[in-house]
């Protein structure tokens, strides 16, 4: 990681108040492109928090997030089409089939949506292309969520505890293809709770703890 | 990549109308209650032909205003549950079109079957025979302003437990006075008075809100899922 790649996205003192809690206070940092950011803390520290105010879906209480030094808010169109947020909701219309649900997204990013069938298959969801997502069960709606990281133009990627409900053999697959979109010049920022098992210097850690006051 | 607004436009469209033919209580209940309170009426007021014709536009109207308050919840409700609402704001398009699309799905699904089914109640009601080239072209532009103002009143309740009451007191004052013109209209009709003026009002009450709905609905949403 060389620090003259640019600065993708930064955080200027970042503070997030949630129900009365001071959850953290003037929180900066910066996101290079080809940087991996694991975001670690116990349950109650704000990671999630975190990653939503990153995400320009809630407002941080003080501060701002800056996309190539503009304010979120003032490059809204150019920010969201730079960016893929999996949040704790995978986001899948139980009434669609999961190629419809992938093709939907797909679309909506402007890709092509005929290799949903096969980007599926990437994510162990062969042969479950044309069964209502009603009918699949939490884990592999995760997995169709996750399957649009495949096809991913987007240069920043938000993943919020993307691991949990994947096996082993997924788990190292998404940490590939993570290396592979860094060593392409896009960023990941993630939380999750298990240890990562990359080499520690193809990725930084961010310590959210417990606020006291 | 941004998609043109068109295509963006388009692909919410047909998601959400597969969602709604593949879940069909969500068209159904709406048209059903539409049905039944408007036939409960010549029971419980008595079939006198003249009572009839002179409730017949407030009841068909009150009816469509009902039962679209009834259809609102499930505009955002189930996106914000299971977390495809967050996604849609999100994607690489202007929350706005995201709105009006959704809106659109809205009415075709709900406004346009009140429509057609419309002019049959009228029948049962002995609604006047000059009224219902009015009382279609009031529902025409009416239904789809219910539609635009009721999705501001669900974006700002998508985030609570239990919004349904306050869903009705935001929303109820707001359809009041497309109420008065369309009944008024429908009157003026089987008056063979001009019924223009009432509907031009009407009209302006839709391009308004056309306008402007979509804005507020967009920002109520992004402070609901804050």
């Amino acid at each position: 990681m060389t620090p003259t790649t640019p600065v993708l996205l930064s955080a200027d003192k970042l503070t997030c108040i949630r129900e009365d809690r001071l959850l953290f206070d003037e929180l900066s940092f910066v996101v290079r492109g080809g940087d991996i950011i694991q975001i670690e803390g116990a349950n109650g520290t704000g990671k999630t928090s975190l990653l939503r105010i990153l995400a320009g879906l809630s407002q941080p209480y003080s501060g701002e997030v800056l996309y190539k030094d503009q304010v979120i808010k003032h490059c809204d169109d150019e920010y969201k089409a730079d960016l893929l947020f999996i949040g704790h909701l995978a986001g899948i219309k139980g009434e669609m089939s999961s190629e419809e649900n992938l093709a939907f997204y797909l679309k909506m990013h402007g890709l092509d949506a005929s290799k949903a069938e096969a980007t599926l298959d990437e994510v162990n969801l062969f042969g479950f292309e044309d069964a209502m997502a009603s009918n699949l069960s939490a884990g592999q709606h995760r997995r169709i969520a996750l399957a649009r990281l495949w096809q991913s133009q987007n240069k920043i990627w938000i993943l919020d505890e993307p691991f949990t409900a994947i096996d082993k053999a997924g788990v190292k697959k998404l940490e590939q293809l993570m290396l592979k979109h860094t060593q392409n010049g896009g960023a990941v920022i993630l939380t999750t709770h298990q240890d990562l098992s990359l080499n520690s210097n193809d990725f930084s850690k961010i310590i959210l703890e417990h606020q006291f006051f | 990549m941004q998609l043109s607004y068109r295509r963006a436009f388009s692909t919410i469209l047909k998601r959400d109308l597969v969602i709604a033919f593949r879940h069909r209580d969500d068209i159904l209940n709406p048209i059903l209650f539409f049905i039944i309170v408007v036939s409960l009426f010549p029971l419980g007021v008595g079939p006198a032909a003249n009572t009839l014709m002179k409730i017949a536009p407030g009841v068909i109207w009150v009816a469509a205003l009902l039962s679209t308050l009834l259809s609102l919840e499930r505009l955002f409700k189930h996106d914000y549950n299971d977390g495809s609402l967050e996604q849609l704001l999100l994607m690489p398009c202007p929350t706005f079109v995201l709105v009006l699309a959704k809106i659109t799905a809205h009415w075709l699904i709900t406004g346009l079957p009140l429509i057609i089914i419309a002019p049959f109640l009228g029948v049962l009601l002995n609604l006047h025979q000059d009224s219902y080239v009015a009382l279609m072209l009031s529902l025409l532009l009416g239904t789809p302003v219910l539609s635009l103002l009721g999705a501001i009143g669900v974006a700002l309740t998508v985030g609570l437990k239990k919004g349904g009451v306050l869903l009705s007191l935001l929303v109820l004052p707001l359809y009041i006075p497309v109420l008065i013109f369309a009944t008024g209209a429908i009157d003026a009709a089987s008056m063979n008075l001009p019924y223009n003026g009432h509907l031009a009002i009407i009209a302006a009450l839709f391009f308004g809100s056309l306008t402007l709905a979509p804005f507020a609905v967009g920002s109520a949403l992004k402070v609901s899922t804050n």
